[in-house]
């Protein structure tokens, strides 16, 4: 006798190969949503900052909403980021020790680019 | 790879090619594309925090012809990545699964991406006005 008392959810969520179950699931697709309107955004500000001067680029990135959202989108690009290459890696990365350390640098190389990010953005919002 | 004896499924060499498979394929590789533009972002970023120098350094690198090939193609990267992304959104909802839907909205998130791409590269081109 093997059965398993448990039910279906409670053994996905307790589960898969992190031991997190759908979490990974879950915040690749909320962090996906949230970049579809962080992305956009910004793209349209971008644009709307085409052939301005330093200046103009610079005041525009200081207003608080703009130095808000443009926070967000670096957290949420590089998590994002490193869940989907996470995917890749684990994917087509066979040899243990090579995937291992892939995974890690890829945590190491996005935690240190969204904090570099994000000093920027409080540097010209902050004007210092 | 790892050598278990366990038996291989078929891989790519035996499919047709099918536009479902290229779609798959391209959101993997235009997340890969867009995960390293967004160091570039950083730098875009840092370079206005240090000042009109190393800003004019980063624009100077931007608008030159080797500048404007890695624009154009993280712009496609993106617009895929974006189209795709919304795409996959909306089929974790449980709808767009049939087979006609599914080719039809692969092929949907290709234009889409070609057609944003020339769009936004257009408005570029003509100096910002639309």
């Amino acid at each position: 006798m093997s059965r398993d008392l448990r039910n279906p959810l409670a053994r996905a969520r307790g589960l898969g190969s992190a031991k997190e179950g759908v979490s990974h699931w879950m915040v690749q697709r909320v962090t996906g949503l949230g970049l579809v309107f962080l992305t956009v955004w910004f793209v349209v500000t971008v644009l709307g900052l085409m052939h301005s001067d330093y200046a103009t680029a610079r005041a525009t990135l200081a207003k608080p909403w703009n130095a808000v959202l443009l926070a967000a989108l670096l957290i949420t690009t590089f998590r994002h980021a490193v869940l989907g290459l996470q995917v890749v890696i684990e994917d087509y990365v066979h040899t243990r020790w090579l995937e291992v350390a892939s995974l890690v640098l890829i945590k190491f190389i996005a935690v240190l680019a969204a904090l570099a990010g994000v000093l920027a953005v409080l540097r010209v919002a902050l004007g210092s | 790879m790892a050598q278990t004896g366990r038996p291989l499924s078929p891989h790519l060499q035996v499919y047709k090619w099918q536009v479902q498979m290229v779609s798959s394929i391209l959101h993997r590789a235009t997340g890969i594309v867009l995960a390293v533009g967004s160091l570039l972002l950083v730098w875009g970023l840092a370079a206005v925090a240090a000042g009109p120098e190393a800003f004019a350094t980063f624009t100077d690198c931007a608008g030159s012809p080797l500048g404007m090939i890695v624009l154009i193609g993280w712009t496609l990267a993106f617009f895929y990545h974006l189209a795709n992304g919304i795409r996959h959104l909306v089929q974790d909802t449980g709808v767009g699964y049939s087979i006609p839907a599914f080719v039809r909205s692969s092929w949907l998130s290709i234009i889409v991406s070609i057609v944003l791409t020339v769009a936004v590269w257009a408005y570029v081109l003509a100096g910002g006005h639309a």
